[in-house]
């Protein structure tokens, strides 16, 4: 076990290190830190003695030395736009894409659980079939798609919900948070459905085969060979057989939706990480679009370890007995 | 005078894709109060979808076509889920065949046999706790104050299988029926887990259902013996009668093929063959292709299950006088 | 032999699947019309003399206002609407295709590399694929395409967006490939044939490609359809974040973003008709996807 963790934890450092190679040879080959920091009106002379001074005619791996220093510190440079340094600004709008994942991920649970359960247990039933063929439907239609058609539909002909921006926020000590006002939620529930709908299939899928397969399983034989009730059988014992692989998945799947934040929040201008990456890339902010990276990067690699070790830690006793 | 259970004429069909198949053929038995049936064949006669039958739990495609199955008089077959519910796991209990499937791995072992008693009695947590523990202490397993918290995988498979056996008995079940209950388990445990259940049996006055494929060991624990093959009773007796004079062929062949059945040194004999699929059962007996004493009949005419030589046995078989 | 029974069985299941046959109709249709694109529409949408901005915005044909020329009306440039989107669908079509063609031909090299030479070579191989499928393709892609257009400039990224948008999506995901050549090449390796084959002196690489390839194919075959409908995708996805075509020469995606802006105003064409050929084309090669799936692999049965 103590050996399992070791590994997992040296393959993320190991992924760390290869993400901030690339984040740092970003930086260094079409990055600019002396306009991040003084603009574009210095002449020749200056630009050269603030290279110097800053150490950028280093050698490259004293540089990325530097470099995985300072981040280490919390250091990923200076915004060139925002006139801030890059990880203020992320802290700034995290609160934004967090609020957003958190919302979809709880329309998921909601709505995944029930139908791919009922699915799993009536097979048959028209809802089951119509659910079915509907989800490769839902695969099908890009995240992108679905808001604008919600936002058409919602606020362009139906005037019910706003179709851009947060809304009225509260500052709950540095964090700006649209939870708690109503204006905020509904300014929520358009976006979230929208980034919901691409995790909504898949997990309406996976919930319905585990829930199948645990089932065909002989300790559900044997449940209905005991006499108990089918709320029983469906609730107690195929329920909790079946969410043990699903939350390892919706660990992954989470870290996933973060990719498409980045089109939810272009959409409905939702003011957070994705929408800020984007603004980066058209300003050729590259600093921040490199600590954008590392910080993603470093989202990952966190859930995935985290994951991996929940999942290790769960698996040889209990998944591998019910099992073959 | 009613017996226990009666099975008339029981048909199994699955339906399928490409048609019906027939897995149980018009079997018919009797079990009296507390008494011992052995259902022997090969893997795929029938004898699991048989027991199965009784308490009507026969998974999706199967169905029952036809037949009745009475138990203390009333016909299960066509009761409703609820009523079934009601007598699966209470008045027929089941054992399966691999207590490392068995068993919720989820769940504690306490969870599993309280939940069974309060699907049937009306008990406090506490009562059905009591219940449990000494149901543990029946099955011997030491120091079960501490085992009732323990999930499945903390035991071994003997004891796994000593579980499944405790949570069959909890609600003092008329009929338990035991679906190759020792053959995932090893030799040395098999015999220890064989004498329990013979002797919980004996003491609850239990009757018992063991299906198997082994001819040894139901000679040593049941009454009665039926044979089955593709679908079908080919033979049935008492035990003694079947196991020193079998009629069937194909009772002879199981029988051969004993270790005990041979002096030291003898090769056993092996039946020629494999036992068919359901999906080609040859045309007459199904048994022909595999039998040595084969006429022209055989091949063209399904024998009748008819007793014969005194009125406890019945045999299928044209051959009349073997 | 083989071949041809197994050729005969997939047409067989085909012809016994309704939503197979209807599937593989549309994308018959959506193909042809996309490569004549340039031959059956009315205009031609790049070409800046038949453009006239004062017709922009006009609504299809059916609706009050529409013109008769413009079917499905016009775009904000005053462009006819089907012919954009003809040229349009030619262009996601044309990506999609290059882009899984990218991807699948570095995922058999690596994957063959790395399941039949083993050792170190796959270690770091898989390694490398492990680190990159850790994360979502569509991120990937985006990182890619940002830094491409900061390296080349806008104006010269759109000049190369289709090679660009090739190569990015074709970067992002061949793990895929190489993950599932690789799998199948370890299956096959332990196979007899390849044994024989070795035995009587054949060379690796002709083993490896003469005698293993063709048998991870199918698995080939099977990803790839479902490759393409996630190409597309991603780069609807792209063009819609304005990291792919330009809106001089729309794919299906940026139709849409450039509908998008307008949709606040009331005119709804210019997003619904491409969004709902692009929704087709995917859910299309989706099905076919899921179809082949199931009958060249029998054991992941569809419960």
């Amino acid at each position: 076990m103590f050996a399992f963790i070791v590994r997992r934890i040296t393959q993320a450092v190991l992924v760390m290190l290869v993400i901030s190679l690339i984040g740092f040879a970003i930086k260094n080959r079409i990055g600019d830190p002396v306009r991040d920091l003084v603009g574009e009106r210095v002449t020749p002379a200056e630009r050269a003695e603030m290279r110097e001074k800053l150490g950028l005619n280093d050698p490259f791996l004293i540089q990325y030395g530097r470099f995985v220093k300072n981040a280490l510190r919390g250091d990923l440079g200076l915004s060139f736009f925002h006139k801030k340094p890059a990880v203020a600004v992320i802290l700034s709008k995290a609160p934004a894409t967090l609020e957003l994942v958190f919302a979809a991920a709880l329309i998921i649970i909601v709505i995944s659980l029930p139908v791919g359960m009922f699915t799993a247990i009536y097979p048959r039933n028209w809802f089951s079939r119509f659910t079915l063929s509907f989800s490769t439907l839902g695969v099908s239609i890009p995240v992108f798609l679905t808001a604008i058609m919600l936002i058409y539909v919602f606020s362009v002909e139906l005037n019910w919900l706003p179709s851009y921006g947060r809304g009225e926020m509260v500052n709950i000590g540095g964090w700006q948070s649209g939870l708690l006002t109503l204006d905020g939620l509904k300014h929520l529930v358009l976006p979230s459905f929208s980034l919901a709908s691409i995790m909504l299939p898949l997990f309406i899928r996976l919930i319905r085969s585990e829930m199948m397969e645990v089932l065909e399983t002989e300790y559900i034989k044997f449940a209905w060979a005991k006499g108990l009730s089918r709320r029983r059988i469906f609730l107690v014992h195929a329920f909790k057989n079946t969410l043990l692989p699903v939350i390892t998945v919706f660990g992954v799947q989470i870290g996933i939706m973060f990719a498409f934040t980045i089109l939810t929040e272009t959409v409905f201008q939702w003011q957070g990480m994705g929408f800020m990456f984007l603004e980066a890339v058209e300003r050729s902010d590259i600093s921040l679009l490199v600590a954008y990276l590392v910080f993603v990067g470093v989202i990952f690699v966190v859930v995935n370890t985290v994951v991996d070790l929940v999942y290790g830690l769960i698996n040889p006793t209990i998944r591998i007995a019910g099992r073959k | 005078m009613s017996h226990l259970l009666e099975v008339k004429n029981l048909n199994v069909k699955f339906a399928l894709r490409f048609g019906e198949l027939t897995a149980i053929d018009g079997v018919s038995f009797t079990l009296d109060k507390g008494e011992k049936l052995g259902l022997v064949g090969e893997s795929g006669a029938g004898k699991s979808v048989t027991g199965f039958a009784i308490i009507n739990l026969i998974s999706k495609p199967g169905y029952i076509a036809d037949g009745q199955v009475l138990f203390d008089g009333q016909q299960l077959t066509t009761l409703d889920e609820d009523a079934l519910r009601r007598i699966r796991g209470d008045r027929i209990s089941m054992i399966f065949q691999d207590p490392m499937m068995t068993l919720n791995p989820v769940l504690t072992v306490g969870a599993q046999m309280i939940e069974t008693l309060k699907a049937h009695q009306r008990l406090t947590n506490r009562q059905a706790r009591e219940i449990a523990l000494e149901t543990l202490q029946k099955v011997r397993i030491p120091s079960p104050e501490k085992r009732l918290n323990q999930y499945p995988h903390e035991f071994s498979g003997g004891m796994r299988q000593r579980i499944v056996i405790a949570i069959a008995l909890i609600t003092n079940p008329a009929l338990i029926i035991a679906d190759e209950p020792t053959t995932a388990l090893d030799v040395t445990i098999q015999a220890e887990i064989m004498d329990l259940l013979q002797a919980l049996c004996a003491s609850e006055k239990m009757g018992l259902i063991l299906i198997t494929h082994d001819l040894g060991v139901v000679s040593q624990v049941t009454e009665k013996i039926a044979v089955m093959y593709a679908g079908k009773i080919v033979e049935s007796g008492p035990t003694v009668d079947i196991i020193t004079t079998p009629r069937h062929p194909y009772t002879q062949g199981l029988i051969n093929a004993l270790p005990g059945s041979r002096q030291p040194g003898e090769t056993l004999s092996q039946i020629p063959g494999m036992m068919p699929t359901l999906t080609d059962i040859p045309p007459g007996c199904a048994f022909h292709p595999r039998c040595n004493f084969k006429t022209l009949v055989c091949e063209m005419e399904v024998p009748l299950l008819m007793s014969r030589f005194d009125r406890a046995r019945s045999v299928a078989c044209h051959i009349k006088d073997n | 032999m083989f071949r041809r029974f197994k050729d005969s069985y997939l047409f067989y299941s085909f012809k016994q699947d309704k939503t197979a046959i209807l599937s593989f109709a549309i994308l018959m249709l959506l193909l042809v019309l996309g490569s004549l694109a340039p031959v059956i529409a009315p205009f031609d949408p790049y070409d800046p003399n038949s453009i006239d901005i004062m017709n922009a915005e006009l609504p299809p044909a059916w609706a009050g206002e529409g013109e008769a020329q413009f079917w499905l009306g016009t775009d904000i440039q005053g462009r006819d609407l089907l012919s954009t989107i003809l040229y349009g669908l030619r262009l996601s079509i044309l990506i999609g295709l290059g882009a899984v063609g990218l991807q699948a031909l570095l995922g058999i090299l690596v994957g063959l590399a790395a399941g039949y030479l083993g050792g170190k070579t796959d270690a770091v191989l898989m390694r490398m694929a492990d680190i990159q499928l850790s994360f979502p393709y569509l991120m990937v892609a985006i990182f890619i395409s940002a830094i491409f257009q900061v390296v080349f400039g806008i104006g010269r990224y759109e000049q190369l967006a289709v090679p660009l948008l090739i190569v990015i999506i074709g970067l992002a995901e061949w793990p895929v490939y190489a993950r599932t050549v690789r799998a199948s090449v370890l299956g096959e390796k332990k196979k007899e044939y390849v044994e024989a084959a070795r035995v009587i002196g054949l060379n690796r690489r002709l083993i490896m490609f003469r005698h293993v390839l063709p048998n991870s194919l199918t698995a080939v075959m099977v990803i790839s359809t479902i490759q393409v409908a996630n190409a597309v995708m991603s780069e609807a996805a792209l063009s819609f974040l304005g990291l792919g075509m330009p809106i001089t020469k729309p794919s299906l995606g940026a139709l849409i973003k450039s509908g998008f802006e307008y949709i606040f105003s009331g005119s709804w064409w210019i997003t619904l008709f491409p969004g709902v050929l692009l929704v087709l084309l995917v859910l299309v090669i989706n099905l076919l996807g899921d179809w082949l799936r199931d009958v060249l692999n029998p054991k992941l049965y569809k419960g």
